[in-house]
Formats: C-alpha cells, structure tokens, sequence
C-alpha cells in the first residue's frame, strides 16, 4: 500500500480509497464517505446542498468560504473534510434560530452591507467568528479583521458599519446594570 | 488536484514512519499552502500524511527562561497567546501583519516555516522554475519580478521567502527542533532557511524523513524597543514588498543591542549581523540608522521591476529602527507609519 502512486484520472491504477467520516454541520450529524482530496467546501455544497457557503476564488484568498468549524473561523475551500472528522461545523444556514435572524444576519440587511451577496454569507461568518475572539474593538481593529473577506461590490463602510453595531449591542448588553 | 492516499499519524514516530515508507507524501497540518499548491499542480503528494492531531500544542516555559512553541500551535494562538504578547511583541505583530484571521486560525507555527514562495512563475506550471523543477530555468529572472529578491539571489532562482512570522523569529534568535529517522536535533533559525544557490528547489536544512516538532525562543528583553514594519501593496492581507523586524536595547543614550531582520527581500528571512555591528554602541539617530542600512543593503541587486525594493528597504530600515529607538512599535492595525 504504501508504495503506491497517486494517479492521474486517466490511467488505469487504483483508485485511493474512499474515506467514512463524521461531521455535525448546523446541529445535525452526518455520515459521509469521501474521497481525500474533497474539501470541506465541496462536502458542504456538493454532498449536503448546502449551497449558502460559496466558492469564490477557491485558493484561500477571497473570504466567500468561510465557516465556523468548532468555532473558529477559517476557509473551507482549503480545508481536508478527511481531517475533520468528528468536527462541528456552523454555516450561514446555522446562524438564525428558526424565523429569528443572527443578530448580524439583522445588521447587515438595516445596513446595506451587501450589492450581488455572493460575499455576504462568508462576510457574516467571519464577522461571526471575529466577535468570538474578542480581538476587535475600533473601527481599524475590525477592518484589519476582516479583511480575509473580499467584496468586489465595494460594501465595506457598511459591512463595518453593520458589525460595529452588533459589538455595540453586546457591549450594552453586557454593561446593562442587573 | 492529484488523487492521493490519506492517512493519519498517531504519534510523531508513527508520522516518521509513515514518511520514510513513502518518500512522495507529505505531511498536512493547517494545509493553507499545501493544499493550494496541489490545487495548481505544483505540489502532487502521493499521500498526505495528517500530523494535525498529534500533541504539539503547547506554548511552555524552555528550560532556559524561554518559550518552547510547539509546531502545531495555530498563528493565531500564538500571536495572541499572553506570554508571546507581553515578551515577545515582536513576534505577536508579525505574525497579526500576515495572511488573513482565518488563515492564522488554521496555519500552524511548523508549517508557516515551510511555506513555499509565491513567485508567480513557481505557481505556474506552465514557466520555467528551477524551484519547482529543477534544471528547467527561472523566468523570473528577465520576466515580471517586481515581487522578487534583492538579497542572497543566485541565477537560477530569485524567489522570496513568503513568511512575517519568520522574520521575527529570524530576529529573536528562535531555535527549531526537529525528529527525524537519525534522532533529534536543533537548528538555529539563521541555518533553517537556505539561499538559493544552485539547488533552490531545496527552501530549508530540513532532511526529507525529519519533522518539525517545536520552535524555541530564547529569552529576550525587547519588549519596548521594537517594531514589525510591513510595506505591501494594499495594507492588509498582501505579501511584504519589504518587511523590517527591528529590535533594539537602549543604555546610556546608546544601542546596547540590537536586530534587524528583513522579509520579501530574500530567499530566506535576512538576517544582518554585520548591519547589527553598525548599530551597537552607537546613538540611535537617523544617520547610524542609514548607516545600519547601507551596510545590510551593500550587496543588494535589482533585476529591473523590482529596482525600487532597494531604495525601499533603504528607507523601511530606518523608519523601523527609528520606530524602534522611540519605542513606538508600528501598529497592525492603524496602518499610519509614524
């Protein structure tokens, strides 16, 4: 086993196998089989229909994939889904809770953050994720933050503006006399 | 992409194993440039051997009052892991100049030294690379370099080395440790790169069937005289044209110490001990600043786009030193230079 190649589609060698594992994605656990080189991008969209987390530049570079796996946010177009098994994944799918909308998922509409949206679920994921680690406080922090997003709209005033309210929002909340 | 076999080490000598049954795998962990370069083509492992879950995580003391990184440590964890943030800032802001929140969250601390360069021509498939295969030429040489080396280049390769954190630890005297079928053994961060010379398909002193399993930072008082200073095309998430890691200590009105450590010059992060001469004993002013500048920038050579690298080391170099001196690290954040 060891000794075999990696071949091309064209030429007549085995083909490596098949891969069984298990991510829960939204809340729901799936059992998958997968190939290696299937990226977690791919799993979602292709195996799962779930098409709201989109490829954009498919290199790592444009942001449009970004999802929350156990939490954390990175881009899926550069993840092994071999490599997560046993991982929680959320996406844009996952973010409201029934008819309720993600705070920011409600920030981004009252603000406009978005012309064509294809960027727009990889934007509210990332912003998600950037809340999470509590990094970002001014208007700088949060642009240098999410600029692993790309929009070719050019909506960032009010990308920005749309998280800086939900930060604020949190920062009320948590400051709110008891 | 290729089609190619996965499998997943258990610990780090079952990953030594498994590379030396299969010298053409290769080891993924955060895979955030392994994974593109397959994408391209220019990388095709027969099988990628997953080393993400083994127990190389920890920050922890170093027996001798360092910092003992281990190599799958997240950038992200690093660069905002308390310890590296109050006594080694200088690494923190690197490492927060480069790539993207989610790239950090998944590159690991091993992994960002092997990134490979992003010369256009060695993601080409299609252009001669000596770097990508060896012997067929470098069209970078006489093609559009604006991006390329000035420093330690040869003629068969003028890539740079991509990494910011890499800078830092270059300055910071970091150690790396690694596994391999011959042992254990430690190579200090100055001969873990290598120059191109006439192998540049070779980026580091890192044997095929070795592992990286940890990144050692000595200990270190530059934690008020110091800047990361990054000039690029846009100003965030692009590549240095030219990065200065600077760090000095200051006594008496003079330079006690200092290090200067340059990125996107060179095939490896550059080093200038000769330029830290030049600096130590003397007043930090703006005139022992160029001087530091001229002498790490004697050699320099352009290869027409990329002529003006030269001037803007010249004056990277001493704005960050002079950000050094006043102790007003750059911000990564507020992009203003002050």
């Amino acid at each position: 086993m060891a000794q075999r190649r990696a071949a091309p589609p064209t030429e007549r060698f085995p083909t490596p196998a098949k891969i069984a594992i298990t991510l829960k994605v939204n809340g729901v656990e799936h059992k998958l089989t997968v190939a290696p080189w299937t990226t977690l991008l791919d799993v979602l969209r292709e195996h799962l229909d779930l098409t709201g987390t989109k490829k954009g530049c498919d290199h790592g570079q444009c942001g449009a994939c970004t999802v929350l796996l156990d939490g954390r946010r990175l881009n899926a177009c550069l993840t092994l889904a071999v490599m997560k098994d046993g991982a929680e994944v959320t996406t844009i799918e996952g973010l409201a809770q029934g008819s309720m909308l993600h705070a920011l998922q409600q920030a981004f509409i009252e603000h406009d953050a978005f012309q064509c949206g294809y960027c727009t679920p990889g934007q509210i994921c990332s912003a998600a994720g950037l809340i999470a680690e509590g990094r970002a406080r001014t208007p700088d922090e949060i642009r240098e933050l999410m600029s692993g997003n790309i929009c070719r709209c050019g909506a960032y005033p009010n990308i920005l503006a749309a998280i800086e309210q939900v930060l604020a929002g949190q920062r009320d909340q948590t400051e709110a006399p008891r | 992409m290729n089609y190619f076999e996965y499998s997943r080490a258990t610990d780090v000598a079952d990953a030594l194993r498994q590379i030396a049954a299969d010298p053409q795998a290769r080891f993924i962990a955060g895979g955030t440039n392994l994974i593109d370069l397959m994408k391209e083509n220019v990388a095709r492992p027969s099988r990628v051997i997953d080393i993400s879950r083994l127990p190389l995580t920890d920050v922890e003391p170093a027996k001798d009052g360092g910092l003992r990184i281990g190599a799958l440590v997240p950038n992200s964890n690093l660069a905002w892991h308390p310890e590296i943030e109050q006594r080694y800032p200088l690494l923190a802001s690197a490492i927060l100049a480069g790539a993207s929140a989610q790239l950090r969250n998944m590159a690991s601390t091993g992994g960002n030294l092997l990134q490979r360069t992003r010369c256009v021509y060695f993601y080409d498939t299609t252009t001669a690379c000596n770097k990508r295969d060896p012997g067929s030429g470098c069209a970078a040489i006489h093609g559009v370099n604006r991006s390329h080396a000035i420093l330690g280049t040869s003629e068969h390769c003028i890539a740079t080395h991509p990494s910011d954190m890499c800078v830092a630890l270059a300055a910071l005297d970091a150690r790396v440790h690694v596994a391999g079928g011959a042992g254990e053994r430690t190579i200090p961060f100055e001969y873990f790169h290598r120059l191109p010379g006439d192998t540049p398909d070779l980026d580091a002193n890192l044997r095929a069937d070795e592992i990286i399993t940890a990144v050692e930072l000595p200990p270190s008082n530059f934690t008020t005289h110091y800047t990361y200073l990054k000039i690029r095309d846009r100003l965030s998430y692009a590549f240095a044209l030219v990065s200065v890691a600077a760090a000095l200590e200051l006594g008496d009105g003079n330079i006690a110490q200092a290090r200067l450590a340059l990125g996107g010059v060179a095939h490896k992060p550059w080093r200038d001990r000769e330029a830290e001469d030049a600096l130590r004993g003397r007043r930090p002013t703006p005139e022992t600043f160029a001087r530091a500048a001229e002498v790490l920038l004697a050699g320099a050579r352009g290869f027409g786009h990329n002529d003006f690298k030269i001037e803007l080391a010249r004056r990277t170099i001493v704005r960050a030193l002079g950000q050094a001196a006043r102790g007003t690290p750059q911000s990564q954040s507020d992009k203003r230079i002050a």
